[in-house]
């Protein structure tokens, strides 16, 4: 079977600050795969990379066995044309650290917008998509609300029923409670677990350990650059690798 | 002369007034944001241009560049400045003046944007103009109307230089009246028509901020 999500070989600097040294992972259908690491480990450059917000330097990057990046000799990442980005970029989805919703649209156009300006769908069917998916949220009774008069809670709901109404193949999130308190995490790890019940395939950078292990097939641990380690969470959390205890003993 | 007479000749002038007023904010406005895409140019030499005009724009006083772009063409190019040549020069004027402010009302405006809208929209897949016209401006406008509010203001007030190329706008017959008849009913007059359409303005440009204001 194709994988989802296959990256091999991926560096990416900043400057002369090397971010990501040689990365390959692969996302499997239905799969939910946690990326945890220490602050600055690249877990968030690396995100950014498979979503085409940073540019890689090296390495190829393929959704459904189509490439979007390819990798010469030298190892070196060359692009499809835009076009072909655009193509390839419908099959993924992204939820922000801080939501980034439109602040001037209304709950419903968050949601729904895109699918009328972008896909051309009929204005009734996007509707129809943006409440049923609302709906799901328990956000119904928002759909006329602006985003300020939400909780950060309920405003990163609304930005993962924006990211699901595309209808994505994976989707993708960047550390999706850290701009809440503890409280309003809650209800988003609850709205992601049953995102994995219903075989969402899905890649999380998270910095809630307990999470990670509940609802991951599989987790990387990155550190400095490189997947210091990866697995099954069982196996992960219970691991050798002086790296990984000296982190895990911070979260005990 | 009747104070009747008297505002009968100057609202001649007053309409004057509002035409350089509703001309120059028409076609500052874009040409503002267009100069703020200069200014904002990836490609070193635009920008440097674009800065360049600006900073001339804003360190010289308004009323020699009127006079330059009057006179400018005739010792040039010996290009005939009479007929309607005046008051496109003025309207020129004014406008390339004004641009240069509101270039840098937008750019300020424009570059407060955090960055995760851009991302936010590429994401979903809106086109770059897309996400420029539906995404980014009408939030820029929101952030920007005080500013431009004040920019509107001053110009209401600077109309008044065009006396200087003597265009017969409201202040330029205000003085002519006052001076050939003694009096200084005129210039009362004047005062309270500046300050009653700035008003008006201010009462405007208020309605607007509050129709922007269902969202934060």
């Amino acid at each position: 079977m194709t994988n989802y999500l296959e990256i091999n070989h991926l560096k990416k600097s900043f400057g002369n600050l090397e971010v990501l040294k040689d990365i390959s992972l692969t996302v499997k259908k239905g799969e939910v795969l946690a990326i945890i690491g220490p602050s600055g480990s690249g877990k968030s450059t690396l995100l950014r990379c498979a979503t085409f917000l940073e540019t890689m330097d090296g390495g190829d990057l393929s959704y459904l066995g189509e490439k979007a990046v390819t990798m010469d000799a030298q190892g070196n990442s060359h692009y499809e044309k835009p076009a072909k980005l655009k193509e390839i970029q419908t099959n993924f989805g992204l939820v922000f650290q801080n939501f980034n919703l439109f602040p001037h649209y209304s709950v419903l156009k968050n949601v729904t917008d895109a699918l009328i300006r972008v896909q051309k769908k009929p204005k009734q069917e996007a509707y129809e998509i943006g409440r049923s998916l609302l709906e799901k949220m328990g956000l119904s009774d928002k759909e006329d609300c602006y985003p300020y008069q939400l909780s950060g809670g309920q405003q990163q709901r609304v930005s993962i029923a924006r990211a699901l109404a595309q209808n994505p193949k994976v989707l993708f999130f960047d550390e999706p409670t850290s701009a809440l308190d503890p409280e309003l995490t809650g209800e988003i790890l609850k709205v992601i677990k049953d995102l994995a019940a219903e075989h969402m395939t899905m890649v999380i950078v998270t910095h809630e350990m307990n999470f990670a292990r509940n609802v991951a097939d599989h987790i990387i641990f990155m550190d400095r650059g490189v997947i210091a380690e990866e697995g099954a969470p069982e196996e992960l959390f219970n691991s050798k690798n002086p790296r990984m205890q000296e982190f895990f003993g911070k979260f005990e | 002369m009747s104070f009747t007479t008297m505002l009968s000749q100057m609202s001649v002038g007053m309409m004057r007034t509002i035409g350089i007023f509703v001309l120059t904010l028409l076609f500052s406005l874009p040409l503002g944001l267009v100069v703020s895409f200069g200014r904002m140019s990836k490609w070193k030499p635009l920008s440097l241009v674009v800065k360049f005009y600006i900073s001339v724009m804003r360190g010289t006083p308004l009323m020699l560049q009127l006079l330059v772009v009057f006179f400018g063409p005739f010792y040039l190019f010996g290009m005939n400045i009479g007929g309607s040549w005046r008051f496109i020069a003025i309207i020129v004027g004014f406008s390339l003046n004004y641009a240069a402010y509101f270039a840098e009302i937008f750019r300020s405006g424009i570059e407060s944007m955090p960055v995760g809208q851009y991302e936010a929209a590429k994401l979903l897949g809106y086109s770059k103009g897309q996400t420029f016209f539906l995404i980014i401006l009408p939030q820029v406008i929101k952030r920007i109307l005080p500013s431009v509010t004040n920019e509107i203001i001053t110009l209401v007030k600077d109309t008044s230089l065009a006396f200087a190329l003597a265009y017969m706008e409201m202040f330029t017959i205000a003085k002519q009246i006052a001076a050939s008849k003694t009096t200084f009913l005129p210039f009362i007059i004047a005062a309270v028509f500046y300050y009653v359409f700035n008003l008006l303005v201010a009462v405007v440009m208020e309605a607007v901020e509050k129709k922007l204001s269902y969202y934060r």
